[in-house]
């Protein structure tokens, strides 16, 4: 059984070739550009309803990812902007969908926690905490039985742990070997509770050990580290070794959800995370490494600014869902023949 | 061949795993005891570990898990050992299952079947008892069926699992070895959403599914040998969605209706069923829609107690003769 200290993050830098640290660069700078326009057009009064946002834990969507081969399947989070701009949703899809426009990766009929995407196997956000796992189980179980050799992703926060079908999930899972990658997103709140006032142990790697899964932590801010952490566990998952584990430790910069006064933590905790915004960190690294010039990352947020503009331009040209399909999809017309 | 209402469910899982390699049972103990009530007796040796599955008891994991498989075109037939115990599944059920199609704008399907034994009259005290259907009866998406036959029992259980929608199946376990019938060996379903008239009658109709279906039967023969009434008796079979055409030609024929259930009286779908009946056929009716049901109470152990708050044949054929007279 793996202990539950930390394994990768104290391992240097892996090394990575350049194409690929620019894409991961570019993949977190997708989100937060994403994510701040989304802000603005709430103020606008263009998104309604809830939107929780993933900005301060791009590192985790993105280094995860990257272990996920095109046949995996992901199940994400109310949270899930950042997961579906990775998993590769068209930005103007995902945008569509928190307009609630019929263009929208959901028919606009669920909204920013609603997004689904059956082409690149993301089964959904989940406004429900702890609801995604056991979906995964079953993705994983349909996989292990049709004898599939792929990798089910799933990520909660950890709010999640407090919910019974976390360790009902948790113990199927292992007890089962079925190819789960739970990805536990740590970022200190429930909303607003913080983990040590709801958890009687706030070591939730030792919680995954408990059902003889491998689990280990993992520096949510770094993304060489998130990825890291995930292909390797990946890899034990894919291979047939059953569930892994990993809680990435990372911090949600803004509100739970749009109005959020923030009593739960103090502007100096915020502030002392945002040293380690995970995109500042990558930029600066790759800079001191004489990876990337200042001139690529100008070229970066220009072509991701020009996407979320494409995003905005359809998603304002998207059409509402007549009254009239209502009803349509309550139910299946269908049968198995 | 002549079989029990336990015997249809089993016969229909039995031909829906050979006709379809994608169904599959899962649920706490269904496997290597065959069941609670031995109802998925068999099936392990005829089909093997990989499509009949012992789980935990976790009630919501195992309709989850059912909704994840079925994302990926597998048809999972899920046993709540106990109608009761679906309360812990209750989100999975309510939120993630019923809502998946709609959610996602009609690109993912549930075909998901949750089989529940529900029913009193077997001394289960409150936790092995209750009538959880209406629980459900108001969520879109869901169909909710609750066969009082053999042959439906059969017929319906197969027609769910080849349904592109999550189906609650509730079965009542009084009448798992207590009901035979003849059922026909060859392959047949019965249609989701269709109601049955029972017993055909002119001055009264009793509306009712489920483990009361026989209870108004066997009132209905008494009041006609005893009192000259001729009853009509509707089966409604599915819950959701109603078969409202023949709940209003119940209605609209004999002018006079009474409900039957043994879920409890407020909030069950009596009410709903009255309130079509009012607004619908109104001017048919001569006398008010009447409901007997199980009391607004819970669950008696007591068999005196569970004896009183339960319908019965006696209390219908006293409903009968009351509402007659009115």
């Amino acid at each position: 059984m793996t202990a539950p200290q930390a394994r990768t993050s104290d391992k240097p830098n892996p090394g990575l070739e350049r194409e690929h640290a620019l894409d991961l660069l570019r993949q977190m700078v997708r989100i937060r550009r994403f994510e701040e326009k989304c802000v603005e057009l709430y103020s606008a009064g263009k998104i309604r309803g809830f939107l929780h946002l993933y900005i301060g834990e791009e590192a985790v969507a993105v280094g995860a990812m990257q272990a996920l081969e095109p046949g995996d399947a992901v199940v994400a989070t109310y949270r899930e902007h950042g997961h579906a701009l990775v998993r590769g949703i068209p930005a103007e899809k995902i945008m569509a969908e928190l307009y609630g426009k019929q263009e929208g990766c959901s028919g606009g009929r669920g909204g920013s926690m609603h997004l689904f995407d059956a082409a690149t196997r993301f089964y959904g956000g989940n406004a429900i905490v702890g609801g995604g796992l056991p979906l995964a189980v079953g993705l994983a179980l349909a996989d292990k039985l049709q004898q599939r050799s792929r990798v089910t992703a799933c990520f909660f926060g950890e709010g999640a742990v407090a919910e019974g079908e976390f360790h009902e999930s948790m113990n199927l899972a292992a007890l089962w070997r079925l190819p789960v990658l739970f990805c536990c997103e740590n970022n200190l709140y429930a909303m607003g509770t913080a983990l040590k006032r709801s958890e009687s142990e706030v070591d939730l790697c030792l919680k995954a050990t408990s059902y003889e899964m491998p689990a280990w932590p993992v520096d949510g801010m770094d993304v060489a580290l998130c990825e890291a952490a995930a292909r390797r566990a990946a890899l034990a998952v894919r291979s047939g070794e059953g569930p892994c584990f990993l809680e990435f430790r990372t911090y949600r910069f803004r509100a739970h959800s749009m109005y959020d006064p923030q009593l739960y933590r103090t502007k100096a905790e915020i502030a002392e995370w945002e040293k380690r915004d995970p995109i500042n960190l990558f930029e600066a690294r790759l800079q001191e490494q004489g990876i990337i010039s200042s001139d690529e990352i100008a070229a970066i947020e220009a072509a991701v600014a020009g996407e979320i503009d494409k995003s905005v331009e359809l998603a304002e040209a998207g059409t509402w869902e007549p009254i009239e399909s209502l009803t349509r999809f309550v139910y299946s017309d269908r049968t198995r023949p | 061949m002549e079989i029990t209402y336990l015997k249809a469910i089993n016969e229909a899982l039995h031909e829906e795993m050979r006709r379809d390699e994608n169904v599959f049972v899962m649920g706490e103990d269904v496997a290597e005891l065959g069941g609670a009530f031995k109802v998925t007796e068999g099936l392990l040796d005829a089909f093997g570990p990989e499509r009949v599955i012992d789980t935990p008891i976790a009630e919501a994991l195992i309709v989850g898990a059912g909704v994840g498989a079925a994302m990926l075109g597998m048809r999972p037939v899920l046993e709540m050992q106990f109608g009761d115990f679906i309360s812990c599944a209750f989100d999975q059920i309510v939120n993630t299952a019923a809502t998946l199609r709609y959610r996602h704008g009609g690109l993912a399907s549930c075909p998901i079947v949750i089989r529940a034994p529900s029913g009193a009259g077997v001394h289960g005290a409150l936790f092995h008892s209750q009538n959880p259907e209406a629980w459900f009866t108001r969520v879109p998406g869901l169909k909710v069926v609750a066969p009082a036959t053999p042959y439906d029992a059969k017929g319906m259980l197969k027609a769910a699992i080849r349904d592109d929608n999550p189906v609650v199946y509730f079965e009542h376990k009084r009448l798992y070895r207590s009901v035979k019938e003849d059922v026909p060996t060859g392959d047949f379903t019965v249609p989701l959403g269709v109601a049955q008239v029972r017993r055909s009658g002119d001055d009264l109709s009793i509306v009712t599914y489920g483990g009361t279906l026989h209870q108004a039967l066997e009132a209905a023969n008494i009041a006609e040998r005893e009192d000259g009434i001729s009853v009509e008796v509707l089966d409604l079979r599915t819950l959701l969605p109603l078969d409202r055409e023949a709940i209003l030609a119940a209605a609209r024929k004999t002018g006079k209706v009474l409900v039957v259930h043994e879920d409890r009286l407020t909030g069950g779908i009596g009410g709903e069923i009255a309130a079509i009946i009012g607004e619908h056929a109104f001017e048919y009716l001569d006398a008010p829609v009447r409901r007997l049901a199980m009391l607004d109470t819970h669950n008696a152990f007591s068999p005196p107690l569970e004896e009183f708050i339960l319908p019965n044949t006696a209390k219908i054929v006293a409903a009968v003769r009351d509402l007659w007279a009115y």
